[in-house]
């Protein structure tokens, strides 16, 4: 008997085995049938294909692998984080697990029931009430009407929503409505609860509400969470276990600290100097008065600093029509993921530069605010147009350094949970003892 | 906890996949589904479902005017209101299903693509509404058959009334089927969504609804024998209001039709349903 419990404890809730998913590129059909007879009219005769786009034609026939030979098997009461950059294949793996789509191969095993929240509301319809909605969204959740009747109080409840609970949902404000369809799913009576980010919803409160709910729902409910988010705080907050993955592989699976160390390394690749591509210069939209070229690091081998140290940076544009009172604006990313804020230059002028001049700006970057760490930055450059921010050029991922672990602070190590990514400064201090 | 059961996902491989079983025990999301067709159609207005029954007395009133005094067809001797009142309610109910049906996976795409459920539930839905709609034209068809029989129009209460609910059920049956089959074209080819409104129209022309059997001759009458809704209508009407005899022999086929129809409904439904998330 005891033997028996442990094998049975040993058998993982979800069981993925060679798991690949194959999608094709370019035009699938063309959604008509004059469309489609055209290009199989123009295939035969030898001609080129009338629907294809110019430029798309590298794409036709193309395929590509979202998901190339996935093994994973996770065990009851886990909880699971997915990390990885934008197409590395983690929202096709929670597609498929849920079953919302077929592989091309290989095969999931799936022992408990399961509910998934790719999309917070699905089913919500806005005439409905919330009540309605609430019955709505948990049958198609596959609950019956009955166990929604058992948690439709608690349902209510934590929705916040209980005043409006029988107004049609249109007129909800759209936080109302994430929470109340929020809420449906978590009080859902599943084994295996699928998410992808659906905490990104709601005021600060509510968030972490629902963290702590899901947390809740795997230490002390023993569900099974698997949960994709760019968001490496609520990983951290909620997962036991961290999955990384690239190019339709796991690269790591293990330790959370450790997934998201990897994960940071894997986005952190940055050169001292960098250069962009230019369009040619009739490409650029009339609109534009100036366009980002370059960056360079000065003064440097290396991008790795103390927290005391000035960043030099030069930043190189290429005028096409008088600037004045641009601001150059560099955010900074941790860990290229969490905001953490936004340097902005002195207004820049060139107005007596020829159209295609190159110019450069250097900048003296203050690091003591920052925490130890990875940073990438993201350059914005705009001007004030009637008291809103008008775009002339941006640029995500612009250049990286790293904070080395501070030396003031070599007695504990920065907990970002705890105290975010600033250091704020103090001006002043002054330590004293009361006189007598 | 939930009851757990092993669920194996596998690629397709083109095996038939009948689901039935699965359908049923997602019935309280049909409820759901049924109950949320009735609330959209009817929030919001003053007069709620009489607009239901209203429906089919106006266009019979129109049918009268038109095919009956004007064009003056024949109608088995029964009063013109009643005979294309009887034929239009059960004909709307079939080409609304289908109308409908045939658009599932252009109008569902949003919650296909975000949540695994028997995708039947949604076509299934749509008939049961559609059907419950139906019984409520078909009482005030009944109310409309008592006034003509105690105004003195020969009507009778007799056992092939016994009949209605399979020919009713016969038309469920045919409905889901040809919805199902034309939801797998529309999805890929959306020609289908205009070909499919105007084939129901000339569909009607093609069934004995605005005109009787007994009207055809020759190898017109035989080539409209060969529409499974000819004998549906035309039992229906025999079923109810007792002229025009009961059609076996097409009928019999139509049964057979439909069966067939169904089976090749619900396996290609389901094939398409399995990767239509990646195409749409």
């Amino acid at each position: 008997m005891e033997q028996n419990k442990t094998t049975m404890e040993k058998k993982p809730i979800i069981e993925i085995k060679g798991l690949k998913k194959r999608y094709r590129l370019g035009v699938i059909n063309n959604k008509t049938l004059k469309a489609d007879w055209q290009s199989f009219w123009a295939k035969k005769m030898g001609k080129p294909d009338p629907n294809v786009k110019i430029g798309q034609e590298r794409l036709q026939g193309q395929t590509l692998m979202a998901l190339n030979g996935v093994d994973l098997n996770i065990y009851p009461g886990e909880a699971v984080g997915i990390i990885g950059v934008n197409g590395a294949g983690k929202s096709t793996m929670l597609k498929l697990i849920s079953r919302v789509t077929a592989p091309t191969e290989g095969e999931i095993v799936l022992r408990g029931k399961i509910t998934s929240m790719l999309e917070v509301g699905t089913g919500f319809n806005p005439e409905l009430t919330g009540r309605e909605n609430i019955y709505m969204n948990g049958t198609i959740l596959g609950m019956t009407r009955a166990e929604v009747d058992e948690k439709m109080d608690q349902i209510i409840a934590f929705s916040e929503v209980k005043d409006f609970i029988d107004t049609p949902v249109k007129r909800y404000s759209s936080g109302m409505y994430v929470k109340l369809a929020f809420s449906v799913a978590a009080h859902l009576d599943s084994d295996i609860m699928i998410m992808d980010e659906v905490l990104a919803v709601g005021d600060v409160n509510f968030q972490k509400k629902c963290l702590s709910r899901m947390s809740d729902a795997s230490t002390t409910e023993g569900r099974t969470i698997l949960y994709v988010s760019h968001n490496m705080s609520t990983i951290r907050q909620i997962c036991t276990r961290c999955i990384v993955m690239k190019d339709g592989k796991v690269i790591y699976d293990g330790d959370v600290e450790e997934a998201i160390r990897i994960y940071s390394e894997e986005t952190f690749k940055f050169e001292l100097k960098r250069t962009f591509p230019m369009l040619k210069l009739d490409e650029y939209p009339p609109y534009q008065a100036l366009t980002l070229t370059s960056s360079e690091i000065l003064d440097r081998d290396n991008l790795i600093f103390d927290a005391d140290e000035t960043l030099k940076v030069r930043l190189g544009f290429r005028v096409f029509k008088p600037v004045e009172n641009m601001e150059c604006m560099i955010s900074v990313r941790y860990a290229g993921i969490n905001l953490v804020g936004t340097y902005v230059s002195k207004p820049l002028t060139f107005k007596e530069a020829p159209e295609g001049q190159e110019v450069y700006v250097d900048m003296e970057l203050d690091l003591s605010n920052l925490v130890p760490g990875k940073y990438f930055t993201e350059v914005t450059l705009g001007t004030n147009n009637v008291g809103r921010m008008f775009t002339h050029d941006f640029w995500p991922k612009v250049f990286g350094f790293e904070i080395s672990e501070n030396k003031r602070r070599n007695d504990y190590s920065w907990d970002i949970g705890r105290w975010s990514y600033n250091i704020l400064p103090v001006k002043s201090q002054k330590n004293y003892m009361e006189e007598e | 906890m939930a009851k757990s059961k092993e669920i194996v996902i596998r690629p397709p491989a083109g095996e038939i996949e009948f689901n039935i079983k699965e359908v049923w025990e997602y019935k309280d999301l049909l409820y759901e589904l049924v109950m949320k067709n009735f609330r959209l159609v009817y929030k919001q207005t003053v007069l709620g479902p009489i607009w239901l029954i209203f429906n089919p007395i106006i266009t019979s009133v129109v049918f009268t005017f038109v095919f009956g005094n004007f064009a003056g067809l024949e109608t088995d001797g029964l009063p013109h209101f009643l005979f294309y009142m009887s034929g239009n309610t059960l004909w709307n109910f079939f080409a609304n299903c289908i109308n409908t049906n045939a658009n599932t996976f252009r109008a569902n795409a949003g919650v296909y693509g975000k949540v695994y459920f028997p995708r039947l539930t949604i076509p299934i839905s749509h008939v049961i509404s559609g059907f419950i709609n139906f019984m409520m034209q078909f009482v005030s068809l009944m109310v409309f058959f008592f006034v003509y029989k105690f105004t003195g129009t020969e009507l009778h209460i007799a056992p092939r009334m016994l009949l209605l609910p399979v020919i009713m059920l016969h038309t469920i049956l045919l409905c889901l089927a040809v919805g199902l089959v034309l939801s797998c074209l529309t999805y890929k080819y959306r020609d289908f969504v205009f070909i499919i409104n105007l084939g129901m129209q000339l569909w009607m022309y093609l069934t004995p609804v605005v005109y009787s059997m007994s009207n055809t001759g020759g190898w017109m009458h035989k080539v409209l024998l060969l529409n499974p809704m000819t004998p549906v209508i035309h039992n229906f009407r025999y079923a109810l209001l007792g002229r025009g005899g009961l059609m076996i022999g097409s009928w019999a086929i139509s049964i057979v039709v439909t069966s067939a129809l169904l089976f090749i409904g619900i396996v290609a439904f389901n094939r398409s349903a399995r990767n239509f998330v990646d195409t749409v």
